[in-house]
């Protein structure tokens, strides 16, 4: 495999991951692995599983069978719980509290570093808006403090679902720079988005499209091996079975 | 359990409150209105104002926490931060806890308010001892609560767990001996009154404006209205799950 190494677990490890919601399978026995300090990008149409993966990583969804190990232990265990930062998709921060007070709390909950609230604000460009209710802030802010509170205590991974969805130009570009300055610095980011020109940002992809994966390779092997311009023609050329799946990966 | 975490969660309940003037004003405000209405109501039947106004000491502080913390810890579900706070290391008895603390720090200052108005200003009877009177509006208070918490395991939405307060609590006001005296009931709708907490409540509350004495009776009430408390608090850390579906 192309990401395999010596040393430490791989961040996340999953083998064989079925999980069924509401009676229907929405994750068909996926295996993957994302390496430690890398920016890996899951990508897929919205419906197609990106939540429920990401939800499994983090441990708060019932599996129905399979393997997941997140550094080196089994997922949703109480000692991975303040090594893992989770962003949902909706921002789930207190809407009548303050910035600070939101990050305050959460930091309590952590047992952060008491400089903790203060400097993740300052990553997410929400310097100046700490006595600002979460409620009074646009969507793309308070997107950010929900960001925000994930990047307290310094997690090893960051779990990050959709994080950039609905933010001007600028302010993506400027959390990529921040995503890639994290990774530089040792943590592992998992981020999902259903927009493809985010692909390029990522050191490696997974591609998803209803609960299967399509494919797992660095952006430029994926150009190269599907022969398509853009990482929305090479979704499209593997959905259409042009090219084979990854080498190495079950079929 | 930890101390530091329960403590945070607490203030940052109580933080939200703050934010909400409103909410605070209706909790201490309206029992008080409700009580001094019901003296006017029975102006020229003072012992029935004593008889009443001491059960309803106690049931007001129940149906409001009630409201308050079924609809509070319901958007703690459906925000997203209940799951957010289980992916984090946040015990399920921290979060509970904590709501305990904050609503019962709001619930004694409402039990006081409600409690020196009514014996105060609206000359209300009781025979047995001001302080006791005091602890039990405040167990009554904390009773709501974890009914509350409890509740809102059950509701997907805010309609719904409003819905709650005429399933789960008016039941019990009609059974807990106020209307119709606990003795003078058809065997089922008594052996119902006897499992419902609201019942011991209202029990403790007669005592208390009987006589000044501290019965057998009057203890096995508020040993009853604090098990029922800590049931429901064990209730509800059984419905918070980190997986789910």
């Amino acid at each position: 495999m192309m990401n395999s190494q010596a040393g430490p677990a791989p961040a996340v490890r999953i083998d064989g991951l079925t999980v069924a919601r509401g009676g229907r399978t929405v994750l068909h026995g996926l295996d993957l692995t994302v390496a430690r300090g890398s920016v890996t990008g899951l990508l897929g149409p919205s419906g197609c599983g990106k939540t429920t993966l990401l939800r499994s990583i983090v441990g708060v969804q019932q599996v129905a069978a399979g393997r997941i190990d997140v550094l080196g232990a089994p997922a949703g265990g109480a000692g991975l719980r303040h090594r893992v930062g989770y962003v949902t998709q909706a921002p789930s921060v207190y809407a009548d509290l303050t910035v600070a007070e939101n990050l305050r709390y959460f930091a309590a909950v952590l047992g952060a570093p008491a400089g903790d609230p203060a400097r993740v604000t300052a990553e997410v460009g929400l310097a100046g808006s700490e006595h600002r209710q979460a409620a009074q802030l646009s969507g793309g802010q308070r997107a950010r403090v929900s960001l925000a509170a994930a990047l307290l205590g310094t997690p090893e991974l960051l779990v990050l679902d959709e994080p950039t969805v609905g933010l001007d130009p600028v302010l993506r570009q400027d959390l990529w720079e921040l995503f890639h300055r994290l990774a530089e610095a040792g943590t592992t980011l998992l981020i999902s988005s259903h927009v493809m020109d985010e692909a390029a940002r990522c050191d490696r992809l997974l591609l998803m499209r209803e609960g299967r994966l399509l494919a797992d390779d660095t952006p430029a092997e994926l150009l190269a091996r599907t022969g398509a311009p853009d990482v929305d023609g090479a979704f499209l050329a593997l959905v259409a079975g042009a090219v084979d799946r990854t080498p190495g990966s079950p079929s | 359990m930890n101390t530091a975490r329960t403590l945070a969660t607490a203030r940052r309940v109580l933080a939200q409150l703050r934010h909400d003037p409103r909410t605070l004003a209706l909790l201490l405000v309206v029992p008080c209105l409700l009580l001094t209405l019901l003296r006017y109501m029975y102006d020229d039947q003072p012992l029935v104002f004593d008889r009443i106004g001491a059960a309803l000491l106690g049931i007001f502080p129940l149906i409001v926490m009630f409201l308050v913390t079924s609809v509070a810890m319901l958007r703690e579900r459906t925000t997203g931060t209940l799951e957010r706070l289980l992916t984090m290391p946040l015990g399920k008895a921290d979060l509970l806890l904590g709501y305990a603390l904050a609503f019962g720090a709001v619930a004694l200052v409402q039990a006081a308010l409600a409690s020196v108005l009514t014996l105060g200003l609206l000359g209300l009877d009781v025979a047995g001892p001001t302080w006791l009177l005091f602890a039990v509006a405040l167990g009554d208070g904390l009773l709501g609560m974890a009914l509350g918490l409890l509740v809102s395991a059950f509701a997907r939405t805010e309609f719904q767990a409003v819905q709650f307060l005429p399933a789960v609590i008016l039941p019990q006001l009609l059974l807990c001996g106020l209307f119709v005296p606990r003795s003078a009931m058809a065997a089922p709708l008594r052996w119902a009154s006897d499992v419902l907490p609201l019942s011991y409540a209202v029990d403790a509350m007669d005592h208390l404006a009987a006589g000044p004495d501290i019965t057998g009776a009057l203890v096995r009430d508020l040993v009853v209205i604090g098990g029922c408390v800590l049931l429901a608090l064990a209730l509800g850390a059984a419905t918070l799950r980190r997986r789910t579906a």
